[in-house]
C-alpha cells in the first residue's frame, strides 16, 4: 500500500486550472432563475419515469406470470417513453447542449431528482405493485392537473402520459385489491409492503421553493394540493383490499436536508446508475 | 429454430391407416385447415403439442438473455426497443400457449413439464449475452433463423398454429432488423464496438446454425411431420437458406463469418459451409451449455417465487364469485 503522502493530490488548484484550461469549454451565459427551476421541475418528472421504468424492467422474465412479464415491460415502456419527452424538454430548457440521453446517462446520483420511493429496490412483487400503485395514484393525479398547465409543452406530454398513466393506476390497484383480498399469505405481504412504503409517499406531497415557482408560473400545481385526491383514491382501494396504512409513519426525504427531490438519495440510485450508465461511462462519446 | 429434435408419433404407411385417418391425410393433402374441435390423429395431437409446447417455452426462456440487457442498453431509445421486443417474445410465448391449449393441453401442464427438465427450448437460449453487441446479433441472427423457419408455419395445417405463426411472423423480422441496425451502429463505430461486434458474430454463428438442429433428411419423424404439414421443410434446406441470406449481410457489416470453409458454390447456387459441432449441441439440449442452469433456474425461481400472487388471485376470485352468489340469493 502506497504511504498516505503519495495519495494525497499535491495541488488541487493547479490542477483544476490546467483541468480548465483543457476542458476547452466556453463560460454559457447563466439561465435566467426562471428556466433553471423549470428544468429542475421536468428533471424531476423525467427521473421519476425513468428510475421506476428501470425498476419494473428488472422483472422482464422473471415475474410470477406471463401476463404480468407483459404488463410490467409494457409499463416499463410507457415510462421510458414519458422519460424521454421530460428529459428532453428539461434539456431544451436547460440549452447546455445535449439532450435526454445526456441527462439521464451522464449526471451522478446527487443531479438525479426522483422521489426515494421510486428507487427503492423491487423486493417481492407485492412490494412492486404497491409502490407502482402510490406512485401511480399520485402520478395520475399530478398528470391529470398538468393538462392545464400553462406552458403547452408540458400540457402536450402530459396529455399523452395521462392516458398510459391511467391504465397503470387501473392495473395496479385492481392487483392490491385482489391480493389484499386473497389468501392469508397474499394480504400479509400486501400489508407489509404498505406499511414500509408508507414512509415514503410524503415526499409525493412536500413543496418546495420549485415547485412553488411552478406554481406561480401556472406551469404546475403545488403537490402539497394533490395530498386530498390522492388520499380519496388511495383509501378506497385499500378498504377494498382490507389494507390498513400505518396510523402514523416517519416520513423520509421531507425534513432536514435529505430527499430524492433535493438530490439526497438512498444507497440504492448509485447501483441503479452504475447498471445503467455502464456502457455510456466506459466508451465516452462513442454511438450506439 | 425454436423447435428442435420433436419426435413425431405416428409414421404409418397408407396401408396401415384407418379411413378416418386416409380422410384426414386427404384434408391435408388438399390444403385444409384443421381446426380444434375436429377429428385428428392422437399422434398429430401429440406431436404439435410437443412442436407448439417447446416453441412456446423457447419464446419465454428467450426473454432472459435480452432481458440480461434491458437495464444497461446504452440510450433510451435503444432501451425502449429492446423492453419492446423482449415484451414481444412473452406476447409469442402467450399465443403459443394458447394454441396448445386448443389441443387439449394447459399452460400449467406444460409448463410444468419444462420446469421438471421434460421438455425442452431451444439450444440457443444457453449461451450468455456478454456485450451490447449481442443485443445485435441476437436480434440479427437468432431472430433470423427463427424467421426463416416460422415463415413457412405460417401455411401448417393446424389452424391456431398458423394463425398464431402470422402473428409472430410480422413482429420478428422487425426483431431482426433491429438487431441488424444495432449491428450497423456498433460495425461504423469506434474500432472497440466493431470489435464487440465481430466477438458476438464470432459466438453467435454456430449455435445459430445449430438452431435448425441436426440434419433430418433421413428422418422417419421428420417425414411424418412434413406428411401432416407441422414441418415444412428440411433442416438443412432452412440451414442452407439462412447461411446464404447471412453472408451478404455480414459482408455489408464488414463483418468475417467464423469459418474459413465458407465459400460460394455456383453449381449448387448457395454457399458451402462447415457444419457446427453437433457434440456441442447435444450437450448443450442435455443441459450442459453455458447457460442452462441460469435459464431454467431462473424461470424455475419465477414461477416459484410467484406462487403465493397466482394463490391470492384464485383466492380472490373465489370469494367474489361467493359474494356475487350470496347477493344474488339474498335478492331473491
Ligand atoms: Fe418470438
Ligand atoms: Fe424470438
Ligand atoms: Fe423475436
Amino acid at each position: 500500500m502506497p504511504s498516505l503522502p503519495d495519495m494525497t493530490t499535491p495541488n488541487l488548484s493547479e490542477l483544476a486550472g490546467k483541468a480548465l484550461a483543457e476542458s476547452g469549454h466556453v463560460t454559457v451565459p447563466a439561465p435566467d432563475a426562471g428556466q433553471e427551476q423549470f428544468s429542475e421541475w421536468l428533471q424531476r418528472m423525467g427521473d421519476n419515469a425513468l428510475i421506476l421504468g428501470h425498476r419494473a424492467s428488472e422483472w422482464c422474465g422473471h415475474a410470477p406470470a406471463l401476463e404480468e412479464d407483459i404488463a410490467l415491460a409494457n409499463q416499463a415502456l410507457d415510462l421510458i417513453g414519458q422519460c424521454q419527452l421530460w428529459l428532453g424538454l428539461a434539456a431544451e430548457v436547460e440549452a447546455k447542449g445535449g439532450d435526454a440521453d445526456r441527462l439521464a446517462y451522464l449526471r451522478d446520483a446527487g443531479a438525479f431528482r426522483n422521489l426515494l420511493l421510486v428507487e427503492l429496490p423491487n423486493g417481492d412483487f407485492g412490494m412492486t405493485l404497491m409502490r407502482q400503485f402510490l406512485f401511480d395514484a399520485f402520478h395520475h393525479t399530478l398528470l391529470l392537473a398538468l393538462k392545464t398547465s400553462s406552458d403547452s409543452r408540458v400540457a402536450d406530454i402530459a396529455a399523452k402520459a395521462e392516458k398510459e398513466v391511467a391504465y397503470h393506476l387501473e392495473r395496479s390497484a385492481d392487483l392490491v385489491i385482489r391480493l389484499g383480498d386473497g389468501t392469508a399469505e397474499s394480504h400479509n405481504r400486501m400489508q407489509a409492503a404498505l406499511t414500509k412504503l408508507w414512509s415514503y409517499t410524503g415526499e409525493m406531497f412536500a413543496d418546495d421553493a420549485v415547485d412553488q415557482a411552478m406554481a406561480d408560473a401556472g406551469i404546475a400545481p403545488l403537490p402539497s394540493t394533490l395530498k386530498a385526491a390522492w388520499e380519496k383514491t388511495v383509501t378506497a382501494v385499500l378498504d377494498e383490499a382490507t389494507l390498513v396504512p400505518p396510523a402514523s409513519a416517519w416520513q423520509h426525504g421531507i425534513t432536514g436536508s435529505g430527499g430524492g427531490k433535493k438530490g439526497v438519495h438512498t444507497e440504492h440510485l448509485g447501483y441503479i446508475l452504475a447498471e445503467m450508465q455502464f456502457l455510456q461511462r466506459a466508451y465516452p462519446g462513442a454511438r450506439w | 429454430m425454436y423447435a428442435q429434435l420433436v419426435k413425431s408419433e405416428g409414421s404409418k404407411s397408407r396401408d396401415e391407416m384407418t379411413p378416418e385417418e386416409i380422410a384426414f391425410q386427404e384434408r391435408i393433402d388438399r390444403g385444409e385447415k384443421i381446426e380444434p374441435k375436429e377429428w385428428m390423429p392422437e399422434g398429430y395431437r401429440k406431436t404439435l403439442i410437443r412442436q407448439i409446447g417447446q416453441h412456446a417455452h423457447s419464446e419465454i426462456v428467450g426473454q432472459l438473455p435480452e432481458g440480461n440487457w434491458i437495464t444497461r442498453a446504452p440510450t433510451l431509445e435503444r432501451k425502449a426497443i429492446l423492453l419492446a421486443k423482449v415484451q414481444d417474445e412473452a406476447g409469442h410465448g402467450l399465443y403459443l400457449y394458447c394454441a396448445a391449449e386448443t389441443l387439449g393441453v394447459s399452460r400449467d401442464e406444460l409448463l410444468e413439464k419444462l420446469h421438471s427438465g421434460n421438455m425442452k427450448y431451444s439450444s440457443i437460449f444457453n449461451y450468455p449475452t456478454l456485450t451490447w453487441a449481442d443485443m445485435g446479433a441476437v436480434g440479427w441472427l437468432v431472430d433470423g433463423a427463427a424467421i426463416m423457419n416460422q415463415v413457412p408455419l405460417q401455411r401448417t395445417s393446424y389452424g391456431p398454429y398458423s394463425r398464431a405463426m402470422i402473428r409472430i411472423c410480422k413482429e420478428e423480422s422487425f426483431h431482426q432488423r433491429q438487431g441488424y441496425d444495432i449491428m450497423m451502429k456498433m460495425c461504423s463505430g469506434t474500432p472497440e464496438q466493431k470489435a464487440m461486434a465481430q466477438d458476438a458474430m464470432n459466438r453467435f454463428w454456430y449455435p445459430a446454425l445449430m438452431m435448425f438442429g441436426p440434419s433430418d433428411k433421413d428422418s422417419v419423424h421428420s417425414a411424418q411431420s412434413m406428411a401432416w404439414k407441422i414441418k415444412i421443410n428440411t433442416n438443412d434446406e432452412l440451414r442452407q437458406k439462412f447461411v446464404d441470406q447471412t453472408v451478404p449481410q455480414a459482408e455489408y457489416l464488414g463483418l468475417t463469418i467464423p469459418d474459413p470453409d465458407l465459400k460460394w458454390n455456383e453449381e449448387k447456387g448457395g454457399y458451402d459451409f462447415s457444419e457446427p459441432d453437433w457434440s456441442e449441441f447435444f450437450a448443450v439440449i442435455a443441459g450442459n451449455g453455458p447457460c442452462n442452469e441460469e435459464r431454467l433456474g431462473a424461470r424455475v425461481k419465477a414461477w416459484e417465487d410467484g406462487a403465493w400472487f397466482r394463490d391470492g388471485l384464485m383466492a380472490h376470485a373465489t370469494k367474489a364469485e361467493e359474494r356475487r352468489r350470496s347477493a344474488r340469493h339474498a335478492a331473491e
